[in-house]
């Protein structure tokens, strides 16, 4: 089973492809969407904003994981990766990690702070299309990651596998939500199944690796938090620190 | 055997890769500058110019390295309030000259100052 994976993981490699990235710039998005998107995300970010009132009074040193978990997010996150079954650049979201260690609501926070800073200064992403990256990066990849951890722990998978595919599928995931917003606002009188799907492919030779990667990265900072400060993760779904 | 060979193949590919397919655009772009805005102008959507416009001339690099150094010096400030030095296991068990406070000073077996934080 493995080795059919690595075979197709390898021939798809392989395929020679343009890629996408999940950063949207500005003023692709037609206006109603920008708009739709910024509505969608705007109760994960109230929720997470909640989240963090509640969960600081109960724990002194989570301000300080959500500094450290915001600042790693905004790095990871415009840190261009060279990926060479692609011959581009792009980067991971570092989302996965921060769903684990401080829940998806935050995450979406911490994300969108990171978002807007690109944005505003990096060229990277934009305002009108803040929405709609918010919810790729912050909020599916978030949920995704957090969700698959949380199911993998309670299947009784190794925490250090259940963190390699919540970083893992946490990326993917950002990146088929970025081919739905895309293909939702530009497939025009074109076919929406199909454009989403030929924008699914096109990432592969890009994420692919990239995600993979997002997976030991996940699995290595959860390994260090649970070697150094095991009590960092009390709050983490399904056993974390068990 | 096999599955070693098949996971040299596996990295081999990751690491050359099929170099035609960048022909397209130049070596190493940026994958969300160049294909999605090529993406959105097929479609009739062109990228605007961001509205504080840094991708002119080294302007990016500074504005990188800026972004690069005030997130390194935030995770790092959190990192070390959440994870201080270890003051365990030091190899020199005797003070060293001119410090002062409890207990030793100097390097740890993991070979960093054990000082207080």
């Amino acid at each position: 089973m493995i080795i059919k994976v690595l075979t197709t993981a390898a021939f798809l490699c392989a395929v020679p492809a343009p890629a996408f990235a999940m950063h949207i710039s500005e003023g692709i998005l037609p206006l109603p969407w920008a708009v739709l998107w910024y509505a969608a995300a705007l109760p994960f970010i109230a929720w997470g904003l909640r989240d963090l009132r509640r969960r600081s009074k109960e724990s002194p040193w989570f301000k300080p994981l959500v500094g450290l978990v915001g600042a790693a997010v905004f790095l990871i996150s415009c840190m261009p990766i060279p990926v060479p079954s692609a011959g581009t650049c792009s980067h991971p979201s570092g989302t996965g990690i921060a769903a684990i260690l401080i829940g998806p609501g935050l995450t979406a926070v911490v994300a969108s702070i990171a978002l807007t800073l690109q944005a505003l200064f990096l060229a990277h992403g934009g305002i009108t299309t803040l929405g709609a990256n918010i919810v790729s990066m912050g909020v599916a990849g978030a949920w995704v990651g957090w969700g698959v951890f949380t199911a993998a722990r309670r299947l009784g998978l190794p925490w250090i596998a259940a963190a390699f595919l919540a970083g893992m599928l946490s990326d993917w995931a950002t990146y088929a939500m970025t081919s739905l917003e895309l293909a939702a606002a530009l497939h025009g009188d074109g076919s929406f199944t199909t454009m989403f799907s030929l924008i699914l492919l096109a990432f592969v030779p890009t994420q692919l690796p990239l995600g993979i990667l997002e997976g030991f990265l996940c699995a290595g900072v959860l390994k260090f938090v649970r070697s150094r400060r095991p009590e960092l993760l009390r709050t983490v779904p399904a056993g974390g620190a068990a | 055997m096999k599955k070693t060979a098949l996971l040299l193949l596996f990295a081999g590919l990751l690491l050359s890769g099929p170099i035609d397919a960048v022909g397209q655009t130049s070596r190493w772009s940026g994958v969300d500058e160049t294909v999605i805005e090529k993406f959105a102008e097929k479609a009739g959507r062109p990228a605007w110019e961001p509205f504080i416009n840094t991708d002119q001339g080294d302007l990016l690099l500074f504005v990188f390295l800026l972004a690069g150094a005030a997130g390194g010096f935030a995770a790092g400030y959190w990192f070390r309030v959440l994870f201080p030095p270890r003051r365990k296991n030091a190899i020199c068990p005797e003070p060293v000259e001119g410090s002062s406070g409890d207990g030793p000073r100097g390097i740890t077996e993991r070979g960093f100052l054990n000082h207080d934080v």
